[in-house]
């Protein structure tokens, strides 16, 4: 007999600063047939008004909808909210969903919520993070990604960026907010939420954080050299900058292990996001890895190369470090585990 | 029938986290440098013979940068390291993601990859 719900239950992750949208997208999706296998944890039932589109209450913090769709609120922490949740989809009591949504606080900065995901000793066990999806206001998105740090974090991770409000924007200003998002940001698919091709599915399935998924079309993840961002912030903030590593000579895996565990250890707080395609030496497929902070997705073994061009290529974006030391570093060492004497890489910042 | 089901998906589910009957450590998070062999993941993990040469390779490499911290790393039984000062303090390190936490505190030095010095003598070539 099949499983009636899958080993690993893939965690999207919906996060937004305060007033970009989030509520109201959770709404849209709630009543949408395509998370008839979805649970959703949020943080409050009266923001989001289930009321007319109740099935049955499970109990103070869990409802079922017409749907389908299971819906629970938060109280105290994230984990035990998971883990009540996991232990009444075994029991029977909620129905055997497939896939999770979690809505984060617009002032979250969302690491925490992945790296539980990681690092909870039954939790690990049940549920994988899936991709972030990040709403982003196109009336005064701009404002607070030039203001606020959390925004700006909640933007960098972000797998899929959700626009809203586009009705309430004009063209220039939502050209100017895409400008800088792609600055933050480089590679994350751009969702209209008011659009007419907006496709709940699309939107859940896509490019995760574990480095599964589709890369970006032409390549894989960031085509463009992208320069830096932040300077023009506000004076606490410091500047998050965006960058790519194109490596010519093939990647020695223990030494990236090496050099990623002790970049990650001494500064992975200021290492937003690390996303990249590594050509490793002794392979013939393509390896994905995935990072956000301190945190590292398993490494995926891609199927095959998405164009001719077999260069490893790195995504960083990271607060206020050195781009032209993070490549220096890495050269150094992955010299130590391979035999020729340098490598080249032609980067751009 | 069911239960016999259930039994068997627990026992499926909960067979990561089991305790070392030497060290009566539970077995912890899975560090994604040495990711279980499953579809789909890279890992250096699938062959004994990889998994050594991988061990070799890594007391090899993180040897000559811990020199620069006045550490070495060995192999510890084929499955954790001993991460050792000139002094004699000695850790026992399960992987990468303890190696550097483990090496600043047992030696009391920051170990920045984006350390100046650092980069120069790796850049500096050859072994130590």
């Amino acid at each position: 007999m099949p499983d009636a719900f899958p080993d690993f239950t893939p965690v999207n992750l919906l996060t937004g600063f305060l007033g970009s949208g989030k509520t109201t997208l959770l709404r849209r999706l709630l009543h949408d047939p395509a998370l008839s296998d979805t649970a959703v944890l949020i943080n409050e039932f009266g923001e989001v008004g289930l009321d007319h589109h109740l099935l049955e209450r499970i109990d103070d913090t869990m409802v079922l909808l017409q749907s389908g769709c299971v819906c629970c609120t938060i109280r105290g922490e994230l984990a035990q909210a998971m883990r009540d949740l996991q232990s009444k989809r075994e029991r029977g009591i909620v129905p055997p969903f497939r896939r999770l949504i979690m809505e984060s606080t617009g002032l979250a900065d969302p690491f925490p919520v992945l790296s539980t995901l990681k690092s909870d000793p039954v939790l690990r066990h049940h549920f994988k993070a899936a991709n972030v999806i990040t709403t982003l206001d196109a009336v005064n998105g701009l404002v607070q990604l030039e203001t606020h740090g959390e925004s700006v974090r909640q933007a960098a991770i972000a797998d899929v960026i959700v626009l809203t409000k586009t009705d309430l924007a004009d063209e220039p200003a939502i050209a100017r907010l895409i400008e800088r998002m792609r600055r933050i940001n480089p590679d994350a698919p751009f969702v209209d939420a008011q659009g007419d091709h907006f496709d709940v599915d699309h939107l859940l399935s896509g490019a995760s954080v574990s480095g599964e998924g589709a890369p970006s079309k032409g390549g894989f993840y960031c085509e463009e050299p992208v320069c830096a961002i932040g300077e023009a912030g506000s004076a606490h903030q410091k500047p998050v900058h965006s960058f790519v590593m194109t490596i010519d000579a093939r990647i020695d895996w223990t030494a990236f292990g090496l050099w990623l565990t002790m970049l990650l250890n001494r500064h992975g707080d200021k290492v937003l996001r690390v996303k990249g395609i590594l050509n490793i030496e002794g392979e013939d497929n393509p390896v994905a890895i995935h990072g956000v902070q301190h945190l590292v997705h398993t490494p995926v073994h891609m199927t095959g190369w998405p164009s001719d061009d077999r260069r490893s290529r790195i995504v960083f974006i990271v607060e206020g470090l050195d781009a032209d030391l993070i490549r220096r570093s890495f050269s150094a060492f992955n010299r130590l585990g391979l035999p020729q004497p340098a490598v080249k890489i032609t980067e751009t910042a | 029938m069911m239960l016999a089901g259930l039994a068997r998906r627990r026992f499926v589910r909960y067979e990561v986290v089991v305790m070392c009957s030497l060290c009566g450590i539970l077995g912890s998070n899975e560090h994604w440098a040495d990711a279980v062999a499953r579809p789909g993941v890279f890992t250096r993990n699938t062959e004994r013979v990889d998994r050594r040469r991988e061990r070799a390779n890594r007391v090899r490499i993180a040897g000559r940068i811990l020199t620069e911290f006045g550490m070495t790393l060995s192999d510890w039984q084929g499955s954790s390291f001993l991460l050792s000062t000139r002094t004699g303090k000695t850790e026992m390190v399960e992987d990468l993601g303890h190696l550097w936490p483990l090496a600043e505190k047992i030696s009391g030095r920051v170990c920045d990859p984006l350390s100046h010095s650092l980069i120069e003598k790796l850049e500096g070539g050859g072994d130590a």
